[in-house]
C-alpha cells in the first residue's frame, strides 16, 4: 500500500532522509522485478511505460518546470502504480523559499569562494523527478496526531500516514538591548548567520560599510568573521567565553587559534566580551560591552549559537526536552508514525549539530520507515570535526580535556607556528584529540577514535609522520596480493587463506606462511592482518610468552627448573620438562644457547642441538657453501694477516673476498669439507660471524692518528673484543667504539656503543640498531676509564644474556625493560646483583675456546662431510 | 637394497647425505635410535636438508627454516612434499631399500 509521507523541514536533514528513503524504495522495486515474482520480464518495464525506469522519468519530466501541482499529480500516479510495494508519496514543507542547499557552504558564499548555484544540493527539478510535492516558504504550525494532519500557517491541512520532523535549528539571539527593532525584527545593520537570506542580506549591506563586529567566537562566528573580511576592512570578533571555540577546544588550543586568527588573518579578537547594547538609532553605529567599552561598527553579525526548532513539536504534545526526544529508531517517544531527524532531535540525551551524525540518523530512519531493516537502530555518534576554520586547520574529537588522573595526555605545542596537537588516551584507546594548524594526521586519529583501534607504542606516531616507518594501512584497505613479508614473499591473501583455514593464532600463521620470520619488522602488520581476517577474534597464543616454542614456560621459570633439576643438556630439558617428552627441532638452538650461558664449561654439548653454523663454525650460504671470517679485532689488521688471507684465498680458489660491515674480511663460497684445512692455513681465531653471539667491535681510527679523536677507540675496541669474543647470547651482539662524537664507528646504533668525549671520558650507549630496525641506543652512563667501560660492558651483556628472550635483540630488550631500570641494575647495583653478573661473565670468558682449533680431529663423524655431493660448486658466480 | 655403511657414521640427532645412483638422499639418525631417509635437497631453494636440525618428527631446512615431516615427507609450511625412502638398521649397518 502506498503511504503518504509528510516531511516538515526542507533542510539538509529532511532532504537527505528523503533521499535515503527513495534509494531504498527504488532498490525494493528493482529487486522485486528482478526475481520475476510477478512474471514480468525486466525489459518489459521499458516498453511497458510503467515509469519505473529512471531514464524514462527524465524524458517524461521534460523541462523540469516547477509546476508543482502537475508534477505532483503525475508522480503521485506513478508511485500509486507501484501499489503494494510499500512506496511513499512524499510531501515536504520548507520555511525557506528555496530547494535544498548546503548550509555549511554559506561561509564560502560569504567569503566569495562559492556562488549561490554552487551550494544547492537539490534544485526544484529533483523534487519533480522524484514525485515530491514541495511547499517551500510554508511554515507548519501544528500537528494533529490523532487525525494525522499537519496544519500550515496558511490554514491548509495535509494528511499523513508517516511524518518526519526535520525542523533543524535557528540562530539564537542573546538578550542585548536594542538588538531588535520592533517594526522589522533585527535592527538595521544586524544580521544572523544561518540562512541563505541572512547571507545575502549581509553581503548586500556590508558592501557599503567598513567596520564589522561578529558576536560569537565559535565555529560559525569565526567563519562569519573570515567571510566578512572579504567585504569590509575591519572585523572585530567578540566572544563571551575565555577562549575561542570553547565547545570543541581546550584553552591552549583556543589561545593558539586566537593568535593565528589575529596575526595571520588580521581579525581583532576580544575575549570575555559580554555585549550589552547595540548603539545607534536608525542604523547601527557600534556595540557596548559590559565593561563599558564601545566598539564602533556599522555591520553586526550575531553568531552566538543555535537553538533547535521544537515549538511545533511541543505545541503538538510531543516530548520535548532540549530537543524532541527520540528512540533508537528515530521515532518521537511513544509515536509509531512520527520520526524526528537532525539538529532538532535529542537522542539518549545528546543533540548533534554536525553532518556526520545526521547522515547516520537518516540511514537508520530510512531503514526503519521503509521496512528494509526493521531492526535498524541508531546508537549515537562519536563526534569528530575536521575542518578549516577561517583558513586554519582545526580537528577535534571526543574529550577536549582529560577527565581522570589516569588519562594519558600527550601535547605538542609550537606557538610561533600556530601548531597545537593534543591527544588523550584512556586504557590504550584514543578518547580525545585536538589539532590546530595541521590536520595531516587527523584522518588516522579519527579512525582510531571511531573504531577504538589499538594505538602505536610510540605515541608520537599519532601526531607526526616519523621518518622510516611507512604510514600504517589498515588490513581492509590492502589488496590481496599486497606483499606483507618482504623477506619471505608472503602476501596478505596468503595470510588470510591460512586464517580462513582455521589457524587463528599469530604464531601459527607465521609458522605456516613464514611471514614475519625474516627480519621480523612486518610482525605487527601480520598480527593486524590475522586479527582483521579473524574478525577481531584472533586467539591468544599461549606459546607467545615461552622462551622457545617446544618447552611450555617463560625464560625465568625455565631457568629456575633447569637449575633445580641440574639439566645440562638439551635432550634432558625435553625429557624432563616437556609433557610427553617430545623433542622439538626449532627449540634446540635456543636451549643450547641458554644452557651454555647457564652452565659454561659444565654444559653437556650435544652437537645435534647446534645449528649447522655452530657445528662447523661458519655461516651457511644459499648454495650450501660457507663463509669464513677470521677475527680482526677492532678492525685492525697487519700486512702479515692480509698476506695469509690472500694466500688462502688463492690456494682454495675462494670465489669471493669481501669486506664486511663489521670491519673484517669475508671469504665466501667455501665448501664445508675445506673448512678445517683453511683454518689451519689461516691460523687465525674465528671471527664468530655465524653465531648468536658477540660478533665484533667496530672502531674508528681513534686518537693515534685522527685529528679529532679524543679517546683511543681502537685500543679499547681491541680490548673489548679480546675479552668478550665468542660470548653466546639470545641474539647477536654487535659493538663499536668511536673516538669522538662524530661517530665514525656508528656507536650510537650498536647493541653496545662507546663514544669518547672530551675530558678523557666515555659514554656507553645500549640498545641501538641499524639493520631492519633502526634505533639510536640509550645512554647507559658516562665513565672515566677504559677499564670501567670493559667492566660495565660485561655486566650489561650478562644481564642481557640472562634476561632477554631467545632472538630478542637489545633494541627490543632495552626498551622493554627500560633504560632507567637497566641503569639501576647495571650501573647503580640497586638489586645487589652486579657482583654475580661480573662473576658469571668472567666464567664465560674463561670457558672460551677458539672453535677453529677444532680441526685436527672432527668433533663428530663426518662433521665436515659435504651435504650436497653431486652439486657442482660454486653456484654463486665468481666475480673478477 | 643398498648398504650405506655403519649407522655410527651419523651422530645421534644429525643427518648425512649419501649419493645413491643419481639420487641424493639425506639419512637422519633420530635420538630414539631409529633412522629416516628423505631426498637431500630442499624443494624451496635447494638447501642441504642433511645440514638441518631435526627432532623425532621433522627436519628443518637450514636456509629458510621450512619444516618437513620425516615420516611422510609432507611440508608443515605449505611447500611441496619431499621424497621419503625406506631405510633401516641391520646389525649396525644402514640399509636403504629402494
Amino acid at each position: 500500500m502506498t503511504q503518504r509521507l509528510v516531511v516538515i523541514g526542507n533542510g539538509m536533514a529532511g532532504a537527505r532522509t528523503v533521499e535515503e528513503i527513495l534509494a531504498r524504495s527504488k532498490n525494493r522495486k528493482e529487486n522485486r522485478n528482478e526475481v520475476g515474482g510477478e512474471g514480468r520480464i525486466p525489459d518489459g518495464n521499458e516498453v511497458g511505460g510503467e515509469g519505473r525506469n529512471p531514464n524514462r522519468n527524465e524524458v517524461r519530466g521534460e523541462g523540469r518546470e516547477p509546476g508543482e501541482g502537475r508534477s505532483a499529480e503525475r508522480e503521485a500516479r506513478r508511485s500509486g502504480e507501484g501499489g503494494g510495494d510499500g512506496g511513499f508519496v512524499v510531501t515536504m514543507f520548507g520555511d525557506e523559499p528555496y530547494g535544498n542547499y548546503n548550509r555549511i557552504m554559506l561561509s564560502n558564499l560569504l567569503a566569495g569562494v562559492e556562488d549561490e548555484a554552487g551550494i544547492f544540493l537539490n534544485d526544484l527539478g529533483w523534487y519533480a523527478d522524484n514525485g515530491i510535492t514541495l511547499h517551500s516558504g510554508t511554515r507548519i504550525e501544528r500537528i494533529d496526531r490523532t487525525a494525522k494532519l499537519v496544519y500550515a500557517a496558511d490554514g491548509t491541512a495535509t494528511p499523513y500516514d508517516k511524518l518526519i520532523i526535520a525542523t533543524g535549528s535557528s540562530s539564537w539571539t542573546p538578550p542585548i538591548k536594542n538588538i531588535n527593532n520592533p517594526k522589522r525584527g533585527y535592527h538595521q545593520g544586524v544580521f544572523a548567520f544561518r540562512t541563505l537570506d541572512d547571507t545575502r542580506g549581509m553581503i548586500r549591506y556590508a558592501r557599503d560599510h567598513e567596520r564589522a563586529v561578529v558576536i560569537g567566537g565559535g565555529l560559525l562566528g569565526l567563519e562569519a568573521a573570515r567571510g566578512l573580511q572579504n567585504h569590509v576592512s575591519e572585523v572585530t570578533l567578540l566572544h563571551a567565553m575565555g577562549h575561542l571555540m570553547n565547545v570543541q577546544l581546550d584553552e591552549r588550543a583556543g589561545t593558539m587559534l586566537k593568535d593565528s586568527v589575529e596575526s595571520r588573518l588580521g581579525i581583532k579578537v576580544v575575549l570575555n566580551a559580554m555585549t550589552t547594547e547595540i548603539l545607534g538609532k536608525d542604523r547601527v553605529t557600534g556595540v557596548k560591552l559590559a565593561d563599558g567599552t564601545v566598539i564602533d561598527a556599522d555591520v553586526i553579525v550575531v553568531a552566538a549559537g543555535i537553538r533547535p526548532n521544537t515549538r511545533v513539536a511541543a505545541d503538538s504534545g510531543l516530548t520535548v526536552e532540549r530537543g524532541i526526544v527520540v528512540d533508537d529508531q528515530m521515532r518521537a517517544i511513544g509515536e509509531d508514525d512520527i520520526y524526528v531527524v537532525g539538529e532538532c532531535a535529542q537522542h539518549r540525551g545528546e543533540m548533534y549539530g554536525l553532518v556526520a551524525p545526521l547522515w547516520e540518523q537518516a540511514k537508520v530512519l530510512a531503514d526503519h520507515i521503509t521496512g528494509s531493516d526493521p531492526d535498524a537502530a541508531y546508537r549515537g555518534s562519536k563526534l569528530h570535526t575536521k575542518l578549516k576554520v577561517a583558513g586554519i586547520d582545526v580537528a577535534a574529537m571526543g574529550l577536549k580535556e582529560p577527565e581522570t588522573d589516569d588519562d594519558e595526555v600527550i601535547v605538542y605545542s609550537e606557538p610561533k607556528k600556530g601548531l597545537y596537537k593534543q591527544i588523550i588516551i584512556r586504557d590504550g584507546a584514543l578518547v580525545g584529540a585536538t589539532l590546530v594548524g595541521d590536520n595531516s594526521k587527523a584522518a588516522g586519529l579519527i579512525q582510531a577514535f571511531d573504531r577504538g583501534e589499538p594505538l602505536p607504542d610510540v605515541r608520537a606516531e599519532l601526531l607526526f609522520d616519523l621518518g622510516g616507518a611507512k604510514a600504517e594501512v589498515t588490513p581492509g584497505e590492502m589488496p590481496d596480493d599486497a606483499q606483507v613479508c618482504n623477506c619471505n614473499g608472503v602476501s596478505k591473501g596468503a595470510i588470510c587463506g591460512v586464517v580462513d583455514g582455521g589457524c587463528r593464532t599469530v604464531s601459527g600463521v607465521m609458522d605456516r606462511t613464514r611471514a614475519g620470520k625474516g627480519c621480523g619488522t612486518c610482525k605487527p602488520l601480520v598480527q593486524r592482518i590475522v586479527e582483521w581476517a579473524a574478525g577481531g577474534e584472533a586467539e591468544e597464543d599461549p606459546a607467545a610468552s615461552w622462551y622457545v616454542p617446544g618447552v611450555p614456560m617463560p625464560k625465568p621459570e625455565l631457568m629456575a627448573v633447569i637449575r633445580r633439576y641440574e639439566l645440562k643438556s638439551v635432550s634432558s630439558v625435553f625429557d624432563k620438562l616437556v609433557p610427553g617428552g617430545e623433542h622439538d627441532a626449532k627449540s634446540k638452538m635456543g636451549l643450547a644457547s641458554l644452557l651454555k650461558m647457564m652452565w659454561a664449561d659444565e654444559y653437556v654439548d650435544e652437537r645435534d642441538a647446534r645449528f649447522i653454523n655452530d657445528r662447523v663454525h661458519a655461516n651457511i650460504q644459499r648454495d650450501g657453501t660457507f663463509s669464513v671470517v677470521p677475527q680482526m679485532k677492532g678492525g685492525v689488521t697487519t700486512p702479515d694477516q692480509l698476506r695469509r688471507i690472500a694466500d688462502v684465498a688463492d690456494k682454495y680458489g675462494v670465489p669471493m673476498v669481501k669486506l664486511t660491515g663489521g670491519q673484517r674480511i669475508d671469504l665466501l663460497g667455501v665448501p664445508k669439507e675445506q673448512l678445517p684445512a683453511m683454518w689451519a692455513d689461516l691460523d687465525m681465531p674465528s671471527g664468530y660471524a655465524y653465531a648468536k653471539s658477540f660478533r665484533t667491535v667496530k672502531t674508528c681510527v681513534g686518537s693515534d692518528y685522527c685529528r679529532f679523536g679524543v679517546g683511543d677507540s681502537t685500543a679499547l675496541g681491541i680490548a673489548l673484543e679480546e675479552r668478550y669474543q665468542g660470548l653466546e647470547g639470545p641474539g647477536k651482539m654487535k659493538l663499536a667504539v668511536t673516538g669522538c662524537p662524530r661517530n665514525c664507528a656508528e656507536a650510537y646504533v650498536k647493541d653496545l656503543g662507546v663514544v669518547a668525549i672530551d675530558g678523557g671520558r666515555w659514554e656507553i650507549y645500549v640498545g641501538g640498531a641499524a639493520g631492519a630496525h633502526i634505533r639510536k641506543g640509550d645512554l647507559l652512563t658516562t665513565v672515566g676509564t677504559a677499564d670501567e667501560v670493559i667492566r660495565l660492558t660485561g655486566r650489561f651483556l650478562q644481564y642481557y644474556r640472562e634476561n632477554a628472550n631467545w632472538l630478542e635483540r637489545t633494541y627490543t630488550f632495552v626498551p622493554r625493560v627500560g633504560i632507567d631500570r637497566i641503569r639501576e641494575i647495571v650501573v647503580d647495583d640497586s638489586d645487589g646483583i652486579a657482583q654475580a653478573l661480573d662473576a658469571a661473565v668472567e666464567e664465560a670468558v674463561q670457558a672460551y675456546q677458539d672453535p677453529w682449533k677444532e680441526r685436527a680431529v672432527p668433533a663428530t663423524p663426518g662433521q665436515f662431510r659435504t651435504s650436497l655431493p653431486l652439486t657442482v660448486l660454486p653456484q654463486v658466480p665468481v666475480r673478477a | 637394497m643398498r648398504n650405506l655403511g655403519p649407522v655410527d657414521d651419523i651422530p645421534l640427532g644429525e643427518g648425512r647425505t649419501y649419493a645413491v645412483g643419481d639420487d641424493m638422499i639425506a639419512v637422519f639418525h633420530l635420538r630414539t635410535g631409529e633412522v629416516r631417509a628423505v631426498s637431500a635437497v630442499c624443494p624451496h631453494k635447494g638447501g642441504p636438508l642433511a645440514d638441518g636440525q631435526i627432532d623425532n618428527r621433522v627436519v628443518v631446512c637450514p636456509l629458510h627454516l621450512y619444516a618437513w615431516d620425516l615420516a611422510t615427507g609432507c611440508s608443515q609450511s605449505g611447500q611441496p612434499a619431499i621424497d621419503v625412502y625406506p631405510v633401516r638398521v641391520d646389525d649396525g649397518q644402514l640399509i636403504l631399500g629402494v
